[in-house]
């Protein structure tokens, strides 16, 4: 198993499928000559050429529609968003058109596409560039929505929602595309709708995706050392939403922290709890916890953009809440 | 035609029932079969069934009120039939007990034991999570006896646990579990179970000569099957290692005549059936559920029936058929960690046998030292019946049974 980032893990994982399927092409801002915002694209303007890698005008709702044109023709396409802020520009198309064609068709259209995206905030970008609507996008059924949070899951989940006939929103974090994992070797997918336990503990289910997956990684190590073993569950699509884990950790531990980027009302959070006290109201033994951005517009400046994102030290606390 | 419904006699050592419940109240239709009521006797609350169909016309008797077995309790009448109320009453009284009775119903209401504590607990809202709710009902636990260290002193699951220990560790309580007062003593009216545990045993302690063996055994091979068998089967029909113990008990007996027998007078009653008795603790004390024929039903069969007999017994639902006609008992005190322990003979039986906790200990094997499953037994049998020989080889021909768990299926 290579050690690679998760930037590495997703251009991997698009190059391979370039080079299994040629109807597999990629379009969108800045993809092709500057090799994509996020370098995810390097080199594959040269490789393919620009038939397959599309630069595209700035105009979010057109790379988005012609992409359901060309995925109801045949082809498989890779849209790319340069970030999701600007979905909202091509809203109508992602909810109303790609979740809903294959359905409002009577099945007579597939729809085998991907909208690439990243998301989340802490890189200063202000209040308008930097927000977590993954909820929103889940919402919609007939749109599958996965947030990988570890290399090999974005590796292996990106290339399934390649293959898989039905449209993909496929939401990355810009300020982890530096995080290193172990990624397997060769020819691999990872199935869309299954939730992972990333770590093994006893005491407090912590139910993460995408960017909290790896901050949960260290209040793990933080609070093993005051000998808290929590365990990690990565939902790792939002829609299907895999609760069977879930559960089944919360069974065992009777108390849980949900942990999200975005805001805190009508979130991840709010779902998966009303979901364990749904599934599990006899085995809870203590009021869930749900950690999550402050409902504020995300600030410039830099220090109350941190103290507006949920921190490793605020999943830390949460546990150690939960706990009491 | 009206009928009587008189206070039935649910045990052959039963004088009186206290009437815990009406299920069918006056004026209601009822069927022939129906619940009319719940009856407490000294050991169990049990359902009472109408022998008649009709209209429940009259409660004689209020609820929480014990009466002699054979006291009319209620007048089941046909629908619009005019009954002479005072006259029928009279009339049953006067064949069935002495007429005193009726004086004193009421002027000796006795209330059920359980009223008193439900009364202590329903005033305010007890702030517990729904784990800790759940867990201590299957344990049978009084929530407003525990003490919350959760939030705003939330009842959670460690402290139900806790209470469930030590509720353990003291064995049988006589009252439900209280949190004590400092300074202030606390008068508790003693009830009916306990009383009957407390007058049954006492009895035996001083008129039975009690001998005890303690034998240990090799339960490895039997840990193994029971963990093999469960693979198999869903959780709730799991095999217990007291199911296991069951058999065993049940086929080591065939073979000593002895000790499944009850003396009576100057008489020796060996039983022609071999039914294991098997000690339930509940909140007020203990009741034996008794698995008939256990010799001849296969282990998985033992096993429901126990389930659903102690599932009863802790819903307070026990059957009557549920407590009787045991031969020999078994008490199990293995799930809370004990070495061994002396049980006290449940009269008129021979002999009882206590069951410690299987554990793993350093032990020799062909001269070496090795690390294996190990699990006391200690039996208590009536001198005036047997004598520590036979016991004894009852002791080692259980041995046979419990570290050879084959044959248990043969």
């Amino acid at each position: 198993m290579a050690v690679i980032t998760m930037r590495e893990a997703i251009s991997q994982a698009l190059w391979e499928e370039m080079e299994r399927d040629e109807k597999v092409f990629i379009q969108g801002e800045e993809v092709g000559v500057w090799g994509g915002t996020y370098a995810v694209t390097k080199g594959f303007l040269d490789h393919f050429g620009a038939e397959r890698v599309r630069d595209t005008p700035i105009a979010e709702a057109a790379i988005v529609g012609s992409a359901i044109g060309a995925a109801m023709g045949g082809m498989r396409p890779v849209a790319e968003l340069m970030t999701i802020n600007f979905a909202f520009a091509a809203m109508d198309h992602i909810v109303n058109e790609a979740a809903k064609m294959h359905y409002m068709f009577g099945g007579q259209f597939r729809l085998p596409m991907v909208i690439r995206t990243p998301g989340g905030g802490g890189r200063q970008l202000a209040a308008t560039h930097s927000q977590t609507p993954d909820a929103i996008f889940a919402h919609f059924p007939g749109l599958k929505v996965v947030a990988p949070g570890t290399p090999a899951d974005a590796k292996g989940l990106l290339k399934e929602a390649i293959r898989i006939d039905d449209p993909v929103l496929f939401i990355e974090n810009a300020t982890v595309y530096q995080q290193k994992g172990e990624v397997p070797d060769g020819d691999f997918t990872v199935p869309i709708g299954k939730s992972k336990v990333q770590r093994e503990g006893q005491h407090v289910t912590v139910v993460a995706y995408s960017k909290m997956v790896p901050y949960s990684m260290q209040a793990a190590d933080i609070l093993a050392k005051e000998g808290i073993e929590i365990e990690i569950v990565d939902l790792r699509s939002l829609r299907p939403l895999d609760m069977d884990p879930v559960v089944a950790s919360f069974k065992k531990t009777n108390r849980a922290v949900i942990a999200e980027e975005g805001w805190r009302s009508f979130g991840v959070g709010s779902e998966v709890a009303a979901r364990i006290y749904e599934e599990a109201f006899d085995y809870v033994d203590a009021p869930i916890q749900r950690v999550a951005q402050k409902e504020v517009p995300l600030p410039y400046n830099a220090r109350l953009e941190q103290l507006a994102l949920p921190q490793v030290e605020d999943i830390v606390k949460a546990v150690r809440e939960v706990l009491r | 035609m009206a009928n009587i419904v008189e206070m039935p006699k649910l045990g052959f050592d039963m004088a009186e029932g206290t009437l815990a419940k009406w299920v069918k109240s006056e004026n209601e239709p009822i069927e022939k079969g129906e619940i009319l009521a719940e009856i407490e006797t000294d050991k169990a609350t049990v359902e009472v069934e109408s022998s008649y169909a009709g209209i429940v016309l009259k409660h004689l008797v209020d609820e929480g009120t014990a009466m002699p077995v054979g006291t009319p309790i209620a007048v089941v009448a046909d629908e619009g039939e005019e009954v002479d109320l005072d006259a029928i009453v009279k009339e049953a009284n006067a064949e069935s007990e002495p007429p005193a009775e009726e004086e004193k119903a009421e002027t000796s209401p006795e209330p059920a034991a359980k009223e008193v504590v439900e009364n202590q607990s329903d005033s305010e809202f007890i702030k517990a999570s729904p784990l800790a709710k759940r867990i201590a009902e299957d344990k049978g636990l009084n929530l407003s006896t525990i003490k919350g260290t959760g939030p705003g002193g939330r009842i959670v699951k460690r402290d139900v646990e806790k209470a469930a220990q030590s509720q353990s560790r003291s064995a049988i309580s006589t009252t439900p579990k209280a949190q004590i007062t400092p300074g202030v003593d606390e008068e508790i009216k003693i009830s009916n179970l306990r009383k009957a545990i407390g007058s049954r045993l006492t009895e035996s302690r001083q008129s039975v000569p009690h001998f005890y063996i303690t034998s240990m055994y090799d339960v490895g091979e039997m840990l193994k099957t029971r963990k093999q068998l469960n693979e198999g089967l869903p959780k709730d029909e799991r095999v217990s290692v007291n199911d296991f113990i069951i058999r065993a008990v049940a086929l080591a007996l065939r073979d000593f005549p002895n000790l499944n027998a009850s003396l009576s007078g100057e008489t020796l009653i060996r039983h022609g059936d071999i039914n294991v008795g098997v000690a339930v603790a509940v909140d007020n004390g203990l009741l034996t559920v008794v698995v008939k024929n256990a010799d001849q039903k296969p282990l998985t069969q033992i096993s429901q029936e126990a389930n659903a007999m102690i599932n009863r017994v802790k819903a307070g639902k026990v059957k009557n058929e549920d407590i009787e006609g045991s031969t020999f008992t078994i008490s199990n005190l293995g799930m809370f960690n004990v070495e061994d322990f002396v049980a006290i003979i449940n009269p008129p039986e021979a002999a009882i046998l206590a069951i410690g906790s299987a554990k793993e200990i350093p032990v020799v094997v062909n001269g070496k030292l090795d690390i294996g499953w190990r699990m006391r037994a200690t039996i208590s049998a009536d001198h005036r019946i047997t004598d520590g020989a036979e016991a004894a080889e009852f002791m080692q021909h259980l041995e046979l049974f419990m570290e050879q768990p084959w044959r248990l299926f043969a």
